[in-house]
């Protein structure tokens, strides 16, 4: 990151950019954004990966969730400045580009655990962390974790019975996410 | 809604950020980010200047000193939360971290930042006023102070922080190991903002009375209110349902706030039952199963 270098006028309230570099699915990236441009923004606008939705803008439905530094974070109330240096996981890098699904993407389509899909991209996020910290996660951990991500299609009901297959499956030596 | 523009600034150390807040013109601290972020992308807040907390080591971090467990301002609530020393010592703090947000946003919320961002019905600003935190502020103009968590809150979410100061830290002495605690709270869903909510914790002394008590709900009025009649009645009397039941009642008879999705009747309701449900599940074997 730069020190913020301001791009015309400064009185005339030009904006102040950044060249921000994080790694993004393991490969690393730079763009120039404005200082108050948020990290979801930045993955979708500046990065070009739209796998990440936009919902709320406010925090509340979690479609924004992606990991920092293996941490699910809300990408709207996350500026990416901030993202500098670090390593942001996203639904893009959940699964290879050409081969088949992962495990969680795989079992929430056999399970019908998406509907519209909107919000899927940051239940599948919101759920790596879980899997991967707490692996003996039972239905009731599943569901307080998830409060943080809106769904208005499912019920949830499919969403809970998709992830605790994949807590199983990691339990049984797979990779669960 | 995307934020007004602003200048960004990333001081690595704490002097740095207290220049920052003294020289800089309608300028605001950035800690976790879990409500000044959103109040930037709904554009109530429109700062000139953001300076970011976020890099400066010195502020996180839990001890265990002659004062007590001190906690750093940019100590964050998913640390808190799974901390090893307060679960020992405060086991409160996991108990109510639980309800504080969601997973998500504990990853990036600090402990600093709800304390000055005060919302009425916040969980760690009861935490605080329940153990008689110490809150540590500073600023480069006239250096450090120290004050009460009852005296912290000014009006309804502003604390008594002048516009260059910053908050260093807490701290407070743990209460004696063996001590009973309690956190409930009613939401209107999981991870949202109590309509009220309250932390008690209860002390016994070698024969099975109550020594020392605290009691202290959020939601009800513009800052957490200790219920200080409430503690008083359960000093030196016994743990029982009937005791509780009129401690409840007190703490319906608090002024409580209305607004226009909870009356303050409703508030003054939950006020009382929790109260009530807080004390007896401190005290499950005194007081019994709750209802």
């Amino acid at each position: 990151m730069n020190d913020g270098t301001m791009t015309g006028d400064q009185d005339g309230g030009a904006a102040q950019r950044f060249d921000v570099t994080m790694t993004v699915n393991g490969i690393e990236r730079t763009a120039s954004c404005e200082g108050r441009r948020n990290l979801v923004d930045f993955l979708r606008h500046d990065l070009h990966l739209t796998g990440s939705h936009v919902g709320c803008e406010h925090g509340v439905c979690g479609a924004c969730t992606v990991l920092v530094d293996d941490h699910a974070v809300r990408g709207c109330l996350m500026l990416a400045v901030q993202a500098e240096g670090r390593r942001v996981e996203t639904i893009e890098g959940l699964s290879p580009e050409d081969g088949p699904l992962s495990d969680l993407p795989r079992l929430f389509a056999e399970q019908y655990a998406l509907q519209c899909g909107f919000c899927t991209p940051g239940i599948l996020m919101t759920l790596r962390e879980v899997i991967r910290d707490t692996p003996d996660a039972g239905e009731t951990e599943l569901r307080e974790a998830l409060s943080g991500n809106l769904c208005r299609c499912t019920g949830y009901q499919n969403i809970v019975d998709a992830a605790l297959a994949a807590l199983a499956l990691m339990r049984d030596g797979g990779e669960g996410a | 809604m995307k934020p007004a523009p602003f200048r960004y600034h990333a001081p690595g150390a704490f002097d740095e950020a207290l220049a920052m807040m003294g020289d800089l013109d309608n300028a605001k601290a950035l800690a976790g980010g879990q409500s000044l972020m959103a109040m930037l992308n709904l554009r109530y807040a429109m700062p000139d200047h953001l300076v970011d907390l976020n890099g400066i080591e010195a502020l996180r971090g839990i001890s265990d000193g002659p004062d007590g467990i001190a906690i750093g301002a940019m100590t964050r609530q998913r640390v808190l939360e799974r901390d090893s020393l307060l679960a020992m010592r405060a086991p409160i703090f996991a108990e109510a971290l639980r309800h504080v947000g969601h997973l998500q946003t504990r990853n990036r919320g600090t402990i600093g930042g709800s304390l000055c961002h005060l919302d009425p019905a916040a969980e760690l600003p009861v935490l605080a006023m329940l153990h008689d935190a110490v809150l540590r502020v500073r600023s480069a103009a006239r250096g450090e102070r120290s004050l009460d968590m009852a005296a912290f809150p000014a009006f309804y979410m502003t604390p008594s922080l002048e516009p260059d100061e910053l908050l260093v830290g807490l701290s407070f002495m743990p209460w004696p190991e063996g001590t009973r605690h309690a956190f409930l709270e009613v939401a209107r869903r999981h991870g949202d903002f109590a309509i009220v909510a309250v932390g008690c914790l209860v002390a016994l002394d070698g024969k099975g009375a109550i020594d020392r008590a605290a009691i202290v709900l959020g939601g009800i009025g513009p800052a957490p209110i200790r219920l200080t009649a409430g503690e008083a009645m359960l000093r030196g009397e016994r743990p029982g349902i009937e005791l509780f039941r009129a401690v409840g009642a007190e703490a319906a008879g608090l002024e409580a706030m209305g607004d226009s999705a909870y009356s303050a009747g409703y508030r003054q309701h939950l006020a009382g039952v929790l109260v009530r449900r807080a004390l007896q599940r401190a005290c499950p074997s005194e007081a019994g199963v709750i209802s």
